[in-house]
């Protein structure tokens, strides 16, 4: 009989995480700035039809970097909690902070007993009536979760465009300076990027129940300027 | 409440549905006996009218909703906007009428959102009468509901208009459609006054004076109500989406009605139901 070698449990959970982490440093990052009417998710995003970014609920939006098929298979499971929960109480009751700690279970639970972790960071973010109320949370491979405000970055590179929203985000953006200083954090000073090589969307209070949003074609690139 | 997930054999795909029965919900009512032979008061609502235009279709239907010859409801919505292109209108036993539009209307969206792009007008057409017909043990004992789908095709860039049978039968009608106690009434004027590629604003009138001649010889269908302030609901889609008209355009329309249907102005549904010409862009 072969006896297994033993492996410190802190060895395991670091070599799982590096695994993680670079799985989700492969892909390109992505970036969530509020601004005055909402929440602005721009992302590097080169294909048209596998989307980084989606619509969750009426007032909540879904963004994944890493591995495609696994935040994809995220989305549609919030999809179905969302859809799920709305049906069986109001619409008024589905709120992105319930659906964060589903995610956030289900991640964890996947990272500690599953042979391999899901290489993935994901975002749900939920505007209010208000700014106040807008919440960005953060959820890592390993289920933890990072409850943000004025923005959010994801992905291999998120400290260091983390670093230029510091500097490029204000209190009082509206949305053509918000996308600006996303897509300007996300290239950095030396690249640029084209309106089809992003994918950007909005949860905009003025929109009707329905608040999430996609910025394509002529309207993004009237707003890239 | 966990995530829902599903291996690959027993994902539900983006079927709502199929979802809530999954998960241990199921969405069919419930089958009900009747008790000590005394058969279950059911609330019915009545009629509804949908009438294709040169740009969209027009959708109305009355507010009252009766349990045997009592009223039970005086502000019924029959009218119901299924996305932003589309509407149902429904006719029959209300509680599972409403249900079937909430769950029509999460169908609709939850396969929106999973696909990523919306179901094409025909695909939502046979979706309800999937619904109709999963509802048929329930109407063979007495819950009958049968809808009507209207909605703005992107692809074709026409209005279309769809009935149901009680089996869940999926009918495309080319001019209008009626459904409900008060049908035969108000598929009538609408039969006679309908013109081929007719205005909105046309039709409009057109399905209000429907409704109030239901409601003139129907008992189950309800008219104006000027004291409470109750009208009809109606519907306009075309290219810019659902849109249901104020109850105060309503009431200015029955308003400008109202020469037409006094007994000392003959002028009836054998003319059209129209109202004279210098009223028309009231």
């Amino acid at each position: 009989m072969s006896m297994p070698f033993y492996v410190a449990p802190e060895q395991v959970m670091k070599d799982r995480a590096d695994y993680a982490r670079k799985g989700i440093a492969r892909g390109r990052s992505l970036c969530a700035v509020t601004y005055d009417d909402g929440i602005l998710i721009c992302a590097e995003n080169s294909s048209a039809t596998l989307r980084k970014v989606s619509e969750i609920y009426d007032r909540i939006a879904f963004a994944g970097v890493g591995k495609y098929n696994e935040f994809d298979q995220l989305r549609v499971a919030g999809v179905r909690h969302a859809d799920l929960k709305g049906y069986s109480y109001s619409r008024e009751d589905v709120d992105a902070r319930s659906l964060a700690n589903a995610y956030a279970q289900m991640l964890g639970q996947i990272f500690t007993h599953e042979m391999k972790p899901m290489e993935v960071e994901i975002l749900v973010a939920e505007i209010g009536t208000d700014r106040a109320g807008d919440e960005l949370f953060h959820i890592l491979y390993d289920g933890s979760v990072v409850d943000e405000d004025r923005f959010s970055v994801l992905g291999g590179e998120a400290d260091t465009i983390a670093g230029r929203l510091e500097e490029s985000w204000a209190g009082d953006l509206d949305l053509p300076r918000a996308l600006r200083a996303a897509v300007d954090a996300l290239t950095g000073p030396d690249r640029t990027l084209r309106g089809e090589e992003l994918e950007v969307a909005v949860l905009a209070r003025s929109n009707g129940r329905r608040k999430f949003a996609r910025i394509e074609g002529a309207e993004l690139e009237a707003l890239l300027g | 409440m966990t995530l829902p997930h599903f291996s690959p054999d027993a994902d539900p795909g983006p079927d709502f549905a199929s979802l809530l029965r999954r998960v241990g919900r199921d969405p069919e009512a419930p089958i009900v006996e009747s008790i000590g032979g005394v058969p279950l008061a059911i609330t019915h609502g009545t009629t509804v009218v949908a009438i294709r235009t040169r740009d969209g279709v027009v959708m109305a239907g009355d507010r009252r909703a009766t349990s045997g010859n009592l009223i039970s409801h005086r502000a019924m919505e029959k009218v119901f906007p299924a996305d932003r292109w589309s509407g149902v209108a429904i006719a029959g036993a209300a509680g599972p009428a409403m249900e079937m539009v909430r769950l029509f209307q999460l169908q609709l969206e939850h396969y929106e959102k999973v696909e990523g792009h919306p179901l094409s007008l025909e695909g939502k057409a046979n979706q309800l009468g999937q619904m109709v017909r999963a509802h048929l043990p329930a109407a063979m004992q007495g819950m009958v509901v049968v809808p009507l789908f209207a909605g703005y095709d992107l692809q074709r860039g026409v209005g279309r208009l769809f009935e149901f049978d009680v089996t869940g039968g999926r009918y495309e009608e080319l001019h209008h459609a009626a459904t409900g106690s008060g049908s035969l009434h108000a598929g009538t004027v609408v039969k006679i006054g309908y013109r081929a590629d007719m205005e909105a604003t046309d039709a409009i009138d057109l399905s209000i004076r429907a409704l109030f001649e239901a409601a003139d010889d129907d008992s189950a269908t309800g008219g104006p109500d000027l004291v409470r302030g109750i009208f009809p609901i109606v519907a306009v889609i075309d290219v810019e989406g659902f849109r249901r008209l104020e109850d105060d355009e309503i009431r200015q329309r029955f308003e400008a009605m109202i020469g037409d249907l006094s007994p000392t102005n003959t002028r009836g549904a054998a003319e059209g139901g129209q109202r004279p010409e210098q009223e028309v862009d009231r």
